[in-house]
């Protein structure tokens, strides 16, 4: 491996890993407000690659641009999904009996879109910027990362913004730290937590786009997306916001310097035996409040 | 002790202890069989998780563990087409036991929540392993001998296999309730730091809950791979088969006896019937889905809890119409 190498898989890990840190941003706060485990999660990236894929290749129309069509859709997907499933669970099985019930969710979406599209893998490919380079830092660099990347950040920043500098926010993070105390201060966290979810599950639409431009896709895709950000949200410690964003980026670099400094075949393992290893001496995750909340 | 409840059980066991015997169709006998095998896997799954509220997500690293089990072991041996092959299977289990002890070690240091994330990602690191690593022959997997049986019988031994470890995981299962052990993961379920409290040796107690139930699961996968004679990791390391068990205990009943039974003879059946007549993997997605998020509206117990419930109220309901009845007569008399 030479110097280059490394500095090449470190750059492409921030420019990648700064999407999956969105995608698990969106997973960790609906953890951390509701205790639900949302492992549709995968699925609705890729429903979101779908999207911009149809609004791409059917009607012409920019990816980025079609991002004002679909993460409102994915937004109104999430608060349905969450009052028409999400909402009714209750009781002291209720974390385990989310990740079931979005799995279930996550199968309908998957055979649906199976159908629709077929199980042939597909590129949004049609966009000037996803095939040409600029060349930087003495390498050749696809717009589309650095396009997404702009985009992430742009996206985790204004998710910021509205966590921690509205008053909106402050219930939603009021909700994070204690659902009943939230309550008690006349916080509606019913309201709070509809909404999250549709959050958590728009930035899917833009996670999506990014994915489905730099990555073949299929609807089994989510398998391995959603595989990847639950690790990243563990890691990070589960409903840590900060987590999410470090453990995101730092889990991509780590991934793409195994690569170069090994071999891809065994990246993807490196990335699940790093998790193991943390939580031995972590079990809390890198973030995460030791017993923050008693399961 | 005869009760009326174990007639029952014994009844509908000795229905499906004659069924080859009826149904002669190979294309029936090997469904049947394969909701046996689901029955015994879930039913064993859910002594652990179950019992202790501990959902774990790994179940196909025991079954891939005991198929590669066989695997391996036939081609090492040379054990020969026949019979023998059969030894293998307690020796799946047994190599399951020991893949659980180190991932309960690894996985139980956390609670609930964690605890499920961190046994899908030691399930993804079996299924990676499995496809790279050079001694599971990687995606082309590993062949067995194949068993020179008649087409007609062949899935006879198997189906017999597949029902004694489904009887051995409910008596397992209906023993383990009533011990104190048993007790211990119930109580961890309810409330583990009061358990804790009260003396319980939680840890001892999750660890060797989750051992125990890898067992069966190993065995399964064993059977699986003679009966197939030809395993691949991404079949036998299959993220969906995790999920089903789990679907098949919540749809039944989590933490019951007969639930795991029920919703895995249920959902197992239906599985491949679709697949035998439509063909179509998506519409069965979609109809898997579709079943599951009902039962969660509509029973978010189970069947079997639901049912009870409602057999209750029931009786409830002619036991107070027939007070008040008798209250109105005496009324009337005075």
């Amino acid at each position: 491996m030479t110097f280059s190498n490394l500095v090449h898989a470190v750059i492409d890990g921030v420019l990648t890993g700064s999407v999956y840190a969105l995608m698990a941003t969106g997973l960790t706060l609906i953890f951390g407000v509701m205790d639900i485990i949302n492992v549709a999660q995968g699925v609705f990236v890729i429903l979101g690659s779908y999207l911009s894929y149809a609004l791409s290749v059917h009607f012409g129309i920019d990816p980025f641009v079609g991002l004002l069509i679909t993460m409102p859709t994915m937004f109104l997907v999430g608060i349905v999904v969450e009052r028409a499933f999400i909402a009714r669970l209750k009781g002291p099985e209720k974390t385990a009996m989310s990740i079931l019930v979005t799995y279930a969710v996550s199968l309908v979406i998957e055979g649906a879109l199976n159908m629709i599209f077929s199980t042939n893998p597909v590129q949004i490919n049609n966009a000037s910027y996803v095939n040409s380079s600029v060349h930087l830092f003495g390498m050749w660099l696809p717009f589309i990362y650095i396009y997404g990347f702009i985009l992430a950040s742009v996206l985790l920043g204004s998710l910021y913004f509205l966590l921690y500098r509205t008053r909106f926010g402050a219930s939603v993070r009021a909700s994070l730290a204690d659902q009943t105390a939230a309550a008690l201060v006349g916080i509606d966290v019913k309201k709070v937590s509809t909404i999250c979810f549709g959050i958590g599950i728009a930035v899917t639409a833009a996670g999506g786009m990014i994915y489905g431009t730099t990555n073949a896709f299929n609807a089994s895709s989510s398998y391995d997306l959603i595989s990847r950000l639950l690790t990243i949200i563990v890691l990070g410690g589960m409903g840590s916001l900060a987590g999410a964003l470090v453990a995101g980026v730092s889990m991509i670099i780590l991934e793409d310097i195994v690569a170069v400094a090994w071999s891809p075949v065994w990246s993807n393992i490196t990335f699940f035996i790093l998790l193991v290893i943390v939580l031995s001496f972590r079990p809390q995750g890198l973030f995460g409040k030791q017993s923050a909340r008693v399961a | 002790m005869l009760t009326k409840a174990r007639i029952v059980w014994i009844g509908l066991f000795a229905l499906l202890a004659l069924f080859p015997l009826v149904v002669t169709t190979p294309t029936w006998t090997s469904i049947i069989m394969f909701a046996l095998m689901y029955m015994a896997i879930t039913t064993s799954w859910n002594m652990f998780s179950g019992y202790s509220g501990y959902v774990a997500l790994g179940a196909a690293c025991f079954f891939g563990t005991g198929a590669y089990t066989a695997a391996l072991l036939a081609k090492h041996w040379n054990v020969p087409a026949s019979g023998d092959l059969f030894w293998l299977i307690p020796l799946g289990g047994i190599l399951a036991m020991a893949v659980a002890l180190p991932i309960g070690l690894i996985a139980l240091r956390v609670r609930r929540h964690t605890f499920v994330v961190i046994t899908i990602a030691i399930f993804f690191v079996f299924q990676l392993s499995a496809i790279n690593a050079s001694f599971t022959g990687g995606t082309s997997g590993l062949q067995l001998p194949f068993l020179p049986w008649g087409f007609q019988d062949f899935n006879v031994p198997f189906y017999y296999l597949a029902f004694a470890m489904v009887v051995v995981a409910t008596l397992l299962s209906a023993w383990v309730r009533q011990t104190r052990f048993g007790l211990q993961l119930m109580a961890i379920r309810d409330d583990e730091d009061r358990a804790l409290g009260l003396g319980v040796r939680v840890w001892a107690v999750k660890l060797s809950g989750f051992v125990m139930s890898a067992f069966i699961i190993g065995c399964a996968g064993a059977l699986y791979a003679i009966y197939q004679g030809q395993i691949y990791p991404q079949f036998v390391f299959n993220p969906l088969f995790d999920i089903s068990v789990a679907l098949m205990a919540f749809l039944g009943g989590f933490g019951t006896l007969a639930g795991p039974l029920l919703g895995a003879f249920v959902l197992e059946t239906l599985q491949l019937w679709l697949t035998e007549n439509y063909s179509s993997g998506s519409l069965y997605l979609i109809i898997f889905g579709a079943l599951f998020l009902l039962v969660i509206i509509f029973m978010p117990q189970g069947v079997v809890v639901y049912v009870k419930d409602r057999v209750t109220k029931r009786e409830d309901r002619e036991r107070s119409m027939i007070a008040d009845n008798e209250a109105q007569i005496a009324g009337a008399a005075q």
